[in-house]
């Protein structure tokens, strides 16, 4: 791969970013209701009070010096402090990053995971009976909105069965030392299994929720991008090779198939990371997503715009692995 | 070369297709001989069921279609209702295909010299020993391959992509991929079709090259009766799913028995004789759904006659040949 072209990819990636932060500053900045107002709440308070504290927020400078203001902290890492919180926005993410990524994690691997070799399945087995019911089990899984899911998945599974714990991402006598602050490691760093289980256990549900849809999609564009695929010339030929019928599928047409998947994975990673906020709504999970929401309600401009950011630059670069991986995996397109 | 034994050997072959719109008789009582060593074209316009007979041969005719009946023998050994274990190691070792397009008969995504690998290792019992020494072997196997098809500095080569060769480079690298086992049959489907005229001859010299070298036998798909008439010593023409003629080369191009022989080698413009006019063969070739049992080409055919709507058996017509026609030699003209 070319490293010059690499730099070049990743520095038009600037302009991008910054658009994102143009929109996510106005968006917030025009969304009616004032934070001192909610801050102040009920309390009395003398309108110099309320003076100062605006001042000290840095909302009393006209929108566009706020906005370079934003601008030169974003790069630095600095986004103020938490309205709410009264603590750096940076701190209050990074404590509930981990939960967020391990979430994701989880379910994108999951989703991957099954996904794939079932598409792959229906397309060999195209026309029976699994892969009529695979058809409807992805459309379900397209069609189901996430808090409605979760919430059946919790009245199953949690309130009837009893199996699985209703929220929460671990119980309390379970903590583990914190190494690299996601659970399911950590748990297995520190050797204790009843740990690992007990965090696998508050993790199925929310994963489950949030892999669905992506799974269902994958599964669809794996299994049509399979069978048109198995249709090419170059299959036939593999076969009058005289290889083997698994090797043609694993390394001839998956390669050639998995070109179309790898695009709408990354794109469907984006709309997971949204999905995240109404996960972890339902699910109780101490995540960013959550926190999102709560401080959307309380107008908690700095953490939003923060965490609104972060969510774009992580989908700006994982479309950007994509069209690296894209590159592998099709040798006829040049970075 | 009478007593020797065919090295394939198809008789009364039957491949059908279910379709939506009825049951097509893709091929139907296709019978044919090729000797070891020999070059024996197939002829026929699109659709005459030629890539079919010989997919038939190679056992790749898929639902929804398949094989109805007759025999395809290879070395003796039936092929018709073999295991597909066994088909698959006979298959790229002992009997070789190429087809018309090589850009799409080689995986864009898969490097040349993998291409080549992957058959050495399914097959070439000579490449054994640790998964290093089998891949080192293969290697030196593969930069010969390519050597033999002439492409030049292999060694760097062997790990570009298809689509980074010209179209006679991917022919030929193609042919490598057929030759990489030394099969004893290489059937070759339409290789000249796709490429332009200096590189056809290029490829098809290096096709008889190497069937003198290796001592294989090569059937030779084709529309190009110009082609046949160059490198096959034996040809069969086939029209709507049957062989309606075969024979020596020279003998059936100097002197075609049948009016649809006749008349495709009318329709070829003669360079020494401009002045003449082409003449096509006038009419369609018939849909090969609930066909009548007559002549296939009697639609089309100027000498039609009334025994034409019976069915029209293969005839022997002495010097190696034979015809379905009910009265061949009377119009060679």
């Amino acid at each position: 791969m070319n490293f010059g072209k690499l730099i070049e990819r990743l520095a038009q990636l600037i302009p991008v970013l910054l658009g994102v932060m143009v929109i996510v500053f106005f968006m917030m900045a025009l969304t009616p209701g004032d934070p001192v107002d909610i801050m102040i709440g009920e309390q009395p308070i003398s309108a110099e009070q309320e003076a100062n504290l605006r001042h000290d927020m840095g909302l009393d400078l006209p929108p566009v010096e706020r906005f370079i203001k934003f601008l030169g902290n974003a790069v630095t890492g600095n986004f103020g402090l938490s309205f709410f919180h009264r603590r750096p926005v940076i701190d209050v993410i990074a404590e509930r990053l981990p939960a967020t990524i391990e979430l994701s994690l989880v379910s994108i691997i999951l989703a991957i995971l099954t996904s794939i070799p079932l598409g792959v399945l229906a397309a060999v087995k195209k026309n029976t009976i699994f892969d009529r019911v695979s058809t409807v089990g992805s459309l379900f899984g397209v069609s189901l909105p996430g808090f409605w899911f979760g919430i059946l998945l919790l009245m199953l599974f949690a309130v009837h069965l009893r199996i699985l714990p209703v929220s929460g991402r671990i119980g309390y006598a379970y903590e583990v030392d914190a190494v690299t602050h996601l659970l399911l490691i950590d748990s297995l760093i520190a050797g204790r299994l009843d740990t690992f289980a007990n965090a696998l256990s508050h993790l199925f549900l929310p994963a489950l929720t949030l892999g669905l849809p992506m799974a269902a999609i994958l599964m669809r564009v794996t299994r049509t991008s399979m069978l048109e695929v198995m249709s090419q010339d170059y299959i036939i030929f593999a076969e009058a090779k005289g290889i083997s019928r698994t090797r043609i599928l694993i390394r001839h047409a998956l390669k050639n198939a998995l070109i179309p998947t790898v695009t709408v994975a990354a794109l469907e990673t984006g709309s997971l990371l949204g999905g995240n906020m109404i996960v972890e709504t339902v699910f109780g999970w101490p995540g960013l997503g959550r926190l999102v929401v709560e401080s959307i309600f309380v107008h908690n401009y700095p953490l939003v715009q923060a965490a609104v950011l972060f969510y774009a630059v992580t989908y700006v670069f994982l479309n950007f692995f994509a069209d690296i991986l894209y590159t592998v995996l099709n040798p006829r397109v040049k970075l | 070369m009478t007593e020797a034994q065919p090295i394939l050997s198809i008789s009364n072959l039957q491949t059908r297709f279910a379709t939506r719109y009825g049951l097509v008789t893709a091929v139907d009582g296709v019978s044919l001989d090729v000797m070891p060593g020999e070059c024996v074209g197939v002829v026929g316009e699109s659709g005459s069921g030629k890539s079919v007979t010989f997919a038939s041969v190679m056992g790749l005719i898929k639902p929804p279609g398949w094989i109805d009946g007759g025999s395809i023998k290879f070395e003796g050994q039936e092929l018709v209702g073999m295991s597909e274990r066994s088909y698959r190691s006979l298959r790229g070792k002992y009997i070789a295909m190429t087809m018309q397009d090589a850009l799409t008969a080689l995986n864009p995504a898969l490097t040349v010299g993998f291409q080549i690998m992957e058959v050495l290792l399914a097959h070439d019992s000579q490449i054994s020993g640790s998964a290093r020494n089998r891949i080192r072997k293969a290697r030196a196997r593969v930069i010969e391959m390519m050597m033999l098809v002439r492409i030049p500095s292999p060694e760097t080569r062997l790990n570009d992509y298809p689509h980074q060769f010209s179209g006679g480079m991917r022919q030929r690298m193609m042919i490598a991929i057929a030759l990489a086992c030394r099969p004893k049959l290489l059937i070759a489907d339409e290789p000249t079709t796709a490429l332009d005229v200096t590189i056809q001859a290029q490829v098809l010299e290096l096709i008889t090259d190497i069937r003198q070298t290796l001592g294989m036998s090569v059937i030779l798909i084709t529309h190009d009766l110009g082609v046949v008439a160059e490198y096959c010593d034996r040809v069969a023409v086939m029209y709507a799913g049957q062989v309606i003629e075969s024979g020596p080369t020279k003998s059936v191009i100097g002197q075609p028995s049948h009016p649809y022989t006749q008349g495709l080698l009318r329709s070829i413009p003669n360079l020494a004789n401009l002045d003449k006019r082409i003449r096509p063969i006038e009419g369609q070739v018939p849909e090969l759904i609930d066909l009548t049992p007559g002549c296939r080409f009697i639609g089309r055919c100027d000498v039609r006659e009334e025994a034409c709507t019976q069915r029209v058996e293969m005839r022997n017509i002495g010097q190696g040949r034979t015809v379905r026609c009910i009265q061949p030699k009377g119009n060679v003209q």
